[in-house]
């Protein structure tokens, strides 16, 4: 059954090609149903493919698949091959099974949009880049994969492109990720040179070797990191995700939540046997990982509109990913992504469903009261928020659970990565409470007679204090107000099934990975193929650290309870000016590249005018030149074309003559 | 000069002729060779097929339409092609492999059938490119198509010769044909002049071409390929107290070949006979005539003569280093579109010279994938010259071209597509036979080759892009003074670009293919029996 799966990827492309031929023709809805339709059919065959490696036995759980050859040249030949491995399949399942959600969403979502069909264009194109990246059997296809999934986040964050913030929020998506794209190519190239091969079983089979150096495998390791730094939007490249919000809501929550940020963690745990190798890559890796996990937890803190919040909060959860990385926890990092896609696809689409009650208002400082509006929204924007509290028995208790628990064995400075994380956890319990409280409880703000007067302030203002600025006074904005009778109202059956999957699958996700007995981790024996097996600690050791997450979780949950439910303490308190302008790193990178880079890039393009251009000018002139010369030459009569073949034989006759031996 | 020919000429005292069958005495028949019918096929359906058209359509004559004749020579070309491919699976069957029919006149391998799909794909496009140019123009008759057919029977058995006899019959039945269809459009001065020009100084290339036919005879005695690659590799052969004779052969038979392939210096004649044949002809001089050409020049010079590559090389280095910079250098100074393609052609042949002069099974591999994927490219460009020439086939100027692409954006696209590949702009077939020709030289350690391929790369992409820069200009003055009307593109004409566009576009995403192919296409010499 794993022939199929050619099927997987294969789908969503005939899905988007259908739709560049007929989108505009079928129109809405039917392209929506289309890339849909095509999306639970890729769904399908990943579900058979899936049952057919499961049946294998456990040895024998790798099935590639050569499609054909796709570049041979002497020595270095890629085929276009597709590697089904539990590691694969487990990426693939939930990318077809949320894309397929989420495609089923952004039917009611961009109903009425004018480029309804060329929406569904671009996220069927998406859907087989992210799979190409999942499947390749080797560097250079997900590569390919990489960047298609690149070009689909910016065409998508820019969709709305008339609005100036948005386009240049795609730019920046796109810039930023190509910083990254540069340690992947040369992560490439020095695999290929030192082993010859940029299969992924080829690579395998060389560390098992022992071919690969210790300090080529740190090197190796530290470019797919800086490249994962960008697509997975950790420091110093995480500042292109905050302004991708810019995209319509189905975006967020597909690409930037569930499953193209989340490429950087697959491709570290796809190398994990080079990075076992690399001795300090795990350090900065699982150091990176933390840091990025704890300030942007800080920044979300702050943040009033209610995207901008789920997305640090994306930054944040993705650093926990590294931490496992960095600790040898590949499993608990896979286990981390499959959760964080349910719950936090879970949290982006229930904002989305707010956003589309509130008439598309984004501030959640004009919100509140909104579970009397809008219940079924409400109820699993809950489960989404305990889920990644970290609140037991919800998914996001287990798979944190676990990162932390890594991080606790850690042999190198194991139990300040604990601390750091452990914060964290209580941050991100705290703000999602925050934010959980400042929409669906509380008074209705938008009859407030102060918060209708001042209308939200709109994405296009925070984009322009990047990093968001919550204290920025609202924008009087007359549009955005709202009537003072105004009913928030719930969103269509297509949206809200969605959430529910979702919500449900956020309530069960832990069950992939018990860690009571080993038999229960399922998630973990399943990718034991592929991944090392990591040993964390005892039982009783677990159990206390599990109780530490736990009381941290309910102390957020209750600090936020305290600030912004009963108001007992000033909100100020917590919303320092240092988180709502995220810790100014987006104005430290304007302002260096603006100053003192400036004078760099100037040289720069002094060097590419002057001496790129000139060097290139002075030939097309030479060239320009000589060839008006030769044309003297081509006279059109017949007898001096005869006389240039022969003084052109007499020459090739003179030159033979010369080599006579005699 | 007159001296050192006559020296030349009193070597070939020693050449003896070695009979193909031993004659046995007293038997006045003349001993006939066995022939084997299968391996002619594809070549036989192309000169039955051209022959049959001609005498139905002279006893038929206004009974037939034009467009049967177009079904009919696209049927036949396909015909061709169907029937290489058993002799494809078997030349790829490792137990029978490739083999020698007729006494080793003809060898029957990857490389032949592979040079002969070629050439019978560029007899389909071209065909459906001249039906609508000839109705368009007012020319009766069936004579292009059956000229087409004997044309592309000439090139096949260039492809496949064994022998230097054969493969000079192959060459002027291709010659012959195609300086005809040169100066088909009768009532145009240009197309007569074209004709005339490329019959003159053809039959004059001929001349030097079998003058070193003999001379390579003199020195090895024999014109079968088989022989004097035997000959030449045998003791006696590379210790030849005096390869005068030899040498001198290699001089007229790359001549000939030079002119064939319009290779610098021999390349004066393209640009005029370019320009002035019927642009469907034009297309099919680009494509079809350049592959026989190159095909038979491989088998020459690469197989036949590959243990002398030291002596030969040299000449082949200087003649593609020309072709490539003489070629993209006028291409740019040009400012008739037809007539640029035409020194971009020469160019190109500039690339695949890359690929004879490596010598390698690389350079053969890289130089058939080159021609694949230039055949379609060529055509496919010369049809949009086709349709954009409206009638009178005179609208060829650079701004004729202006404003294309708002008047008819699909055909400027399209022709965008054909361009950008022949710059060889990454995902399109261009990209893949710069690179393979390119990287067969690097892996040769011809860098200084390597590097002016890749300069005169850069140079021609200006000339691609200076016409894409006018057909994507805008017109605002024109749309005041009344600009041109669309011009129509005919359904056969359109197929002919659907498919050479797609095709150049598909194997720019997924070149593996043709590749394996390619490279599967090697050729031999097969003792006889």
């Amino acid at each position: 059954m794993e022939e199929l799966v050619w099927l997987i990827p294969t789908l969503p492309l005939a899905g988007f090609l259908l739709l560049v031929a007929f989108g505009r023709r079928m129109g809405e809805p039917a392209a929506g149903w289309l890339a849909s339709a095509m999306m639970a059919g890729s769904f399908a065959a990943t579900v058979v493919v899936f049952a057919g490696l499961f049946n294998e036995p456990e040895s024998h759980r790798i099935f590639t698949q050569s499609l054909f050859t796709w570049i041979a040249v002497d020595g270095f030949e890629v085929s276009v091959g597709l590697l089904a491995d539990p590691l694969s399949i487990t990426m693939a399942l939930f990318v077809t099974g949320v894309g397929a959600l989420i495609h089923l969403y952004s039917i009611g979502y961009m109903h009425g949009d004018k480029d309804f069909s060329k929406f569904f264009i671009y996220m069927n194109l998406f859907a087989f880049s992210m799979l190409v990246l999942v499947l390749a059997d080797n560097l250079l296809l997900t590569f390919v994969g990489w960047e298609g999934v690149g070009t689909c986040s910016y065409l998508l964050i820019s969709f709305w492109f008339t609005d100036e913030q948005n386009a240049v929020a795609g730019k920046k998506a796109f810039v930023t990720n190509r910083l990254g794209d540069v340690g992947f190519m040369l992560g490439t190239f020095v695999l290929w040179t030192t082993i010859g091969s940029i299969n992924y079983l080829d690579i395998d089979a060389a560390v098992s070797a022992e071919l690969i150096a210790g300090v080529t495998a740190t090197a190796i390791a530290l470019l797919f990191f800086i490249a994962a730094t960008g697509k997975s939007a950790q420091i110093p490249l995480f500042v292109w995700l905050p302004d991708a919000m810019a995209g319509p809501t189905p975006v967020s929550a597909l690409i930037h939540a569930a499953t193209m940020v989340a490429a950087g963690v697959f491709l570290l745990v796809r190398m994990s046997p080079v990075l076992h190798e690399a001795a300090w890559a795990n350090d900065v890796i699982a150091w990176v990982g933390v840091i990025t996990a704890f300030v942007a937890a800080t920044i979300a803190v702050a943040q009033n509109d209610i995207k901008k919040v789920l997305a640090f909060s994306t930054i944040s959860q993705l650093g926990y990913m590294f931490l496992a990385i960095g600790t040898g926890a590949y499993a608990a990092a896979m286990f981390h992504m499959v959760t964080h896609a349910f719950f936090k696809a879970l949290l982006f689409l229930g904002a989305g469903s707010v956003i589309h009650g509130m008439d598309d208002r984004q501030d959640m400082r004009v919100m509140g009261g909104l579970s009397k509006f809008m219940p079924l929204t409400t109820i699993t924007f809950l489960v989404g928020w305990l889920a990644i509290a970290g609140v037991p028995p919800f998914s996001g208790f287990w798979s944190k659970d676990e990162i932390l628990a890594s991080a606790w064995a850690f042999d190198s400075g194991g139990a300040a990565l604990w601390v750091i994380g452990l914060v964290t956890a209580l941050i991100t319990a705290f703000y999602m409470s925050r934010q959980v409280i400042m929409v669906f409880y509380g008074r209705p703000h938008w009859r407030d007679e102060t918060a209708r007067t001042p209308a939200p302030a709109s994405l296009s203002a925070a984009a322009e204090n990047p990093g968001g600025d919550g204290e920025a006074e609202l924008d009087v904005d007359g549009l955005a107000r709202l009537p003072a009778d105004y009913q928030p109202h719930e969103s269509p059956w297509q949206m809200t099934v969605p959430l529910v999957f979702l919500s449900l699958l956020a309530v069960v996700g832990g069950v992939l990975n018990l860690p009571f007995l080993e038999e229960l981790a399922l998630l973990e024996n399943w990718l034991e193929p592929v991944t090392l097996p990591h040993e964390a600690g005892s039982g009783a050791e677990l159990w206390a650290l599990a109780s530490a997450a736990t009381a941290i979780a309910l102390i957020g949950i209750g600090s936020a309870t305290v600030i912004y439910q009963r108001r007992r303490v000033s909100r100020e308190l917590v919303e320092r000016r240092l988180f709502s302008k995220g810790w100014y790193v987006d104005i430290f990178y304007s302002w260096f590249t603006g100053h003192p880079g400036r004078r760099f890039f100037d040289a720069i393009r002094w060097f590419d005018e002057k001496v790129i251009d000139g060097a290139a000018n002075g030939v097309a002139g030479l060239v320009r030149r000589s060839g008006t010369a030769l044309r003297s030459l081509q006279t059109g009569y017949v007898r001096n074309y005869a006389l240039g073949v022969a003084f052109g034989t007499v020459l090739l006759l003179v030159y033979f003559i010369t080599r006579i031996q005699v | 000069m007159i001296g050192v020919l006559a020296r030349l000429a009193q070597d070939t005292g020693d050449g003896i002729l070695v009979p193909a069958e031993p004659i046995q005495a007293g038997v006045t028949q003349i001993a006939t060779p066995e022939i084997q019918w299968v391996a002619l096929l594809p070549h036989l359906i192309l000169v039955v097929g051209g022959i049959l058209l001609l005498t139905i359509a002279s006893l038929f004559r206004h009974r037939v339409p034009r467009w049967a004749y177009t079904i009919y020579t696209v049927a036949v070309a396909a015909g061709a092609i169907i029937a290489a491919l058993p002799l494809w699976v078997r030349v790829q069957d490792a137990e029978r492999g490739p083999f020698s029919a007729i006494a080793g006149a003809l060898g029957v391998d990857g490389f032949s059938i592979f040079i002969t799909v070629i050439i019978c794909a560029g007899v389909i496009l071209t065909a459906l490119l001249a039906d609508g140019y000839l109705k368009r123009e007012g020319i009766d008759g069936p004579e292009l198509f059956v000229l087409l057919l004997l044309a592309a029977s000439g090139g096949t058995i260039m492809a496949s010769a064994n022998d230097l006899i054969v493969l000079f019959l192959g060459l002027e039945i291709l010659s012959i044909s195609v300086y005809v269809m040169a100066a088909m459009h009768a009532r145009r001065f240009t197309s007569l002049e074209a004709g005339m020009k490329y019959f003159i100084l053809g039959a004059f290339s001929s001349a030097f071409f079998l003058y070193g036919i003999a001379l390579v005879y003199g020195a090895s005695g024999s014109t079968n390929m088989i022989r004097i690659n035997q000959y030449l590799a045998s003791p006696t052969g590379v210790v030849l107290s005096e390869n005068g004779l030899l040498l001198g052969g290699f001089a007229l038979l790359l001549v000939g070949f030079g002119f064939k392939v319009a290779a610098v210096p021999f390349h004066a004649w393209a640009p005029d006979v370019y320009q002035g044949a019927p642009t469907p002809v034009t297309a099919f001089m680009a494509s079809a005539v350049k592959a026989g050409g190159f095909a038979a020049m491989l088998r020459v010079f690469v197989l036949t003569f590959g243990t002398f590559s030291g002596d030969w090389q040299p000449v082949v280095f200087a003649l593609a280093v020309l072709s490539l910079l003489v070629g993209s250098v006028l291409a740019i100074v040009q400012t008739n579109v037809k007539r640029m393609l035409a020194y971009s052609s020469i160019a190109h042949a500039g690339f695949i010279l890359v690929g004879v002069e490596v010598a390698t099974e690389q350079g053969t591999a890289a130089a058939l994938f080159y021609l694949a994927a230039y055949t379609f490219m060529v055509v496919g460009s010369f049809a949009v010259i086709t349709v954009v020439g409206r009638k009178g086939d005179g609208h060829h100027e650079l701004s004729d071209y202006r404003g294309l692409a708002r008047r008819q954006p699909v055909l400027a696209f399209v022709f965008t597509i054909l361009l950008l590949a022949q710059a060889g702009v990454p995902f399109t077939a261009g990209f893949f036979a710069k690179f393979y020709v390119i990287s067969a030289a690097v892996d040769a350690e011809n860098y200084s080759l390597a590097i002016i391929a890749m300069v005169s790369a850069v140079i021609a992409a200006f000339l691609y892009l200076r016409i894409m820069i006018s057909m994507y200009m805008s017109t605002d003055s024109e749309a005041v003074t009344g600009e041109p009307d669309r011009v129509p593109v005919p359904l056969a004409a359109g197929i002919a670009l659907f498919v050479a566009c797609v095709v150049t576009v598909v194997i720019g995403f997924v070149p593996g293919p043709i590749t394996d192919l390619a490279n599967d296409a090697v050729p031999f010499l097969v003792q006889v029996g």
